[in-house]
């Protein structure tokens, strides 16, 4: 599903933030990825959703080689994914329903099924009640959830989330990480950067340790430890 | 703001084009009337010479001569109408103009026509640029003496309609520029208020077109304004224009024949709108192009 080969990000001129990093995620896996601020995770994700460009090495996701990829396929590709951004991103201007609605309007689902679409999702994150409400009306936890929803509703192949339950209390970032669990179960592949040591330990799931721009530990049913 | 200055600029150049449109087609539209007024006038030589008239004493040119030169003439396309003056037609035009007062001092002349040689074809032509073809080929006809033209009102309209066209061709092109530069301003400053948004846009797989499509509207919206505004302004205004041209110089109602409005603005109106959308659709093309490569 995912083949990263020697693949290095530097920003300008300082010591890269990722560095020649090698990592295969298989099709259906569920994989946390933790390491300390600043270690190269978040860029990592840039590059598999071609918000970046590597400066060398080779990335394949789906078959597709990114470095290669076509400008207007662009597109097309990020659709495939669902993407939960560290700081949100939330459209400011709309409210929580149109914040999930504009994803699916996005790839050009119908208003009918927009209608019956977006309230299930805005459910299973909890947020069915405030949909009419802006995105500076809602609390960083409250925020976080209408950006899950947004990565979810679209049903993706592959789930890159940056942190998603950073800003919720212990027992609803559970419920979250379960949800991820259950969407992973249905056969999406699932990335997780998280800072979160219960629920890492706690998950059994496959952990990639980054520092500084390495990968320094790849467990299965790992755990995660500084 | 900028959108303002865009649909002002845009009111300027599409009044200032309806404005050059409705001067060019009309006084296009007087030179045909005139062209149809004009003649060119055919007059014949004598019998035994085939082209020199000097000598006034020799034979006019006999009848059937005369048919077939009219016949020859009235087989090009190019003629629209013609009419045959004889020197009888043409001596009494003369003595109704020149002796209208005293009609006894023409009377001594009623037997020997002095505009004997006189007698004439007046040809008109449908489309003044096959004049000169017209008249070359009548010049190369046998017997005829000469071919008289007068060109000169028409030549005076159409090198002021050239004038004109070229002047506001020139005015035209420099404030369709500023338009489209201003419409590119208004879009990119929405561009860049919006440009957070778009960039997630993009990340969560909005097509380059999905995005660029509002802003290719706006530019639209905004050129269909900016024409709407100075056509309907030119529509009221057109009327109102004639009748008071028609008023100033009455003198010269005959060659004043303008378009009524509903002629002019059943090319003036798509054209204009046209532009408008042109305008609009290339600043914010160019504009949305140049921006948003994310
Ligand atoms: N846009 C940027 N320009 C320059 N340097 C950057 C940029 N983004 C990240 N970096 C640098 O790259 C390195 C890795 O950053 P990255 O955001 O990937 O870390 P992270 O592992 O996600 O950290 P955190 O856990 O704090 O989110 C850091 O040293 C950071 O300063
Ligand atoms: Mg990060």
């Amino acid at each position: 599903m995912i083949d990263m080969v020697d693949v290095c990000k530097s920003y300008g001129k300082a010591q890269p933030a990722v560095n020649r990093l090698n990592l295969h995620i298989e099709k259906g896996e569920f994989v946390f990825i933790v390491g300390s601020s600043g270690s190269g995770k978040s860029t990592l994700l840039k590059l598999l959703m071609k918000e970046l460009d590597a400066t060398s090495g080779s990335i394949m996701v789906n078959g597709q080689k990114l470095e290669e990829m076509k400008r207007r396929k662009v597109a097309k590709y990020r659709r495939t994914l669902g993407v939960v951004f560290q700081d949100f991103r939330l459209l400011k201007d709309r409210n929580v329903y149109e914040n999930v609605a504009f994803a699916q309007r996005v790839i050009g689902r119908p208003t009918r099924v927009i209608r019956k679409r977006v309230p299930e999702m805005l459910t299973v994150v909890g947020l069915a009640e405030k949909y009419k409400s802006r995105p500076k009306e809602l609390s960083g936890g409250e925020q976080q959830r209408v950006a899950l929803a947004r990565a979810l509703v679209n049903q993706p192949d592959i789930l890159l989330a940056d942190e998603p339950t950073g800003n919720l209390d212990p027992q609803t970032a559970l419920e979250i990480m379960q949800l991820l669990e259950e969407i992973n179960a249905r056969g999406t592949t699932v990335l997780v950067v998280t800072h979160n040591k219960e629920i890492v330990n706690a998950m059994k799931k496959r952990v990639v340790a980054m520092r500084r721009g390495v990968i320094i530990s790849d467990e299965q049913e790992g755990e995660y430890h500084d | 703001m900028f959108s303002l200055a865009s649909i002002v600029t845009m009111f300027a150049c599409i009044l200032l084009f309806g404005i050059f449109f409705s001067i060019v087609n009309n006084v296009n539209y007087m030179t045909k009337h005139i062209e149809q007024d004009v003649p060119i006038v055919v007059f014949f030589g004598n019998a035994d010479t085939e082209t020199a008239a000097d000598d006034d004493e020799k034979e006019p040119l006999d009848q059937a001569k005369i048919d077939e030169i009219g016949s020859l003439i009235r087989k090009r396309p190019e003629v629209k109408k013609m009419e045959y003056i004889s020197a009888d037609d043409a001596w009494n035009e003369f003595v109704e103009q020149n002796f209208k007062d005293h009609p006894q001092a023409a009377e001594g002349f009623k037997e020997d026509n002095p505009l004997a040689n006189s007698a004439s074809y007046r040809v008109y032509v449908n489309k003044i640029e096959k004049q000169g073809e017209l008249i070359a080929y009548i010049e190369s006809l046998d017997y005829v003496r000469e071919v008289e033209h007068s060109e000169a009102a028409v030549r005076t309209l159409s090198s002021l309609n050239r004038l004109v066209a070229y002047v506001s061709i020139g005015l035209i092109t420099l404030l369709l520029l500023v338009s489209i530069f201003l419409i590119s301003n208004t879009i990119s400053t929405g561009i860049s208020i919006r440009k957070e948004e778009i960039g997630i846009m993009k990340l969560i797989g909005a097509t380059d077109l999905f995005v660029r499509m509002p802003f290719l509207l706006e530019g639209i919206i905004l050129g269909i304004i900016g024409a709407a505004l100075p056509l309907l302004t030119l529509y009221f205004a057109y009327t109102k224009a004639v009748d008071f041209v028609l008023a100033k110089f009455s003198i010269l109602s005959d060659i004043l024949q303008f378009m009524p409005v509903n002629t002019v603005f059943h090319s003036l109106l798509p054209i204009g709108i046209a532009l408008g959308i042109g305008i609009g659709f290339i600043g914010s093309f160019l504009t949305t192009r140049k921006h948003l490569r994310i």
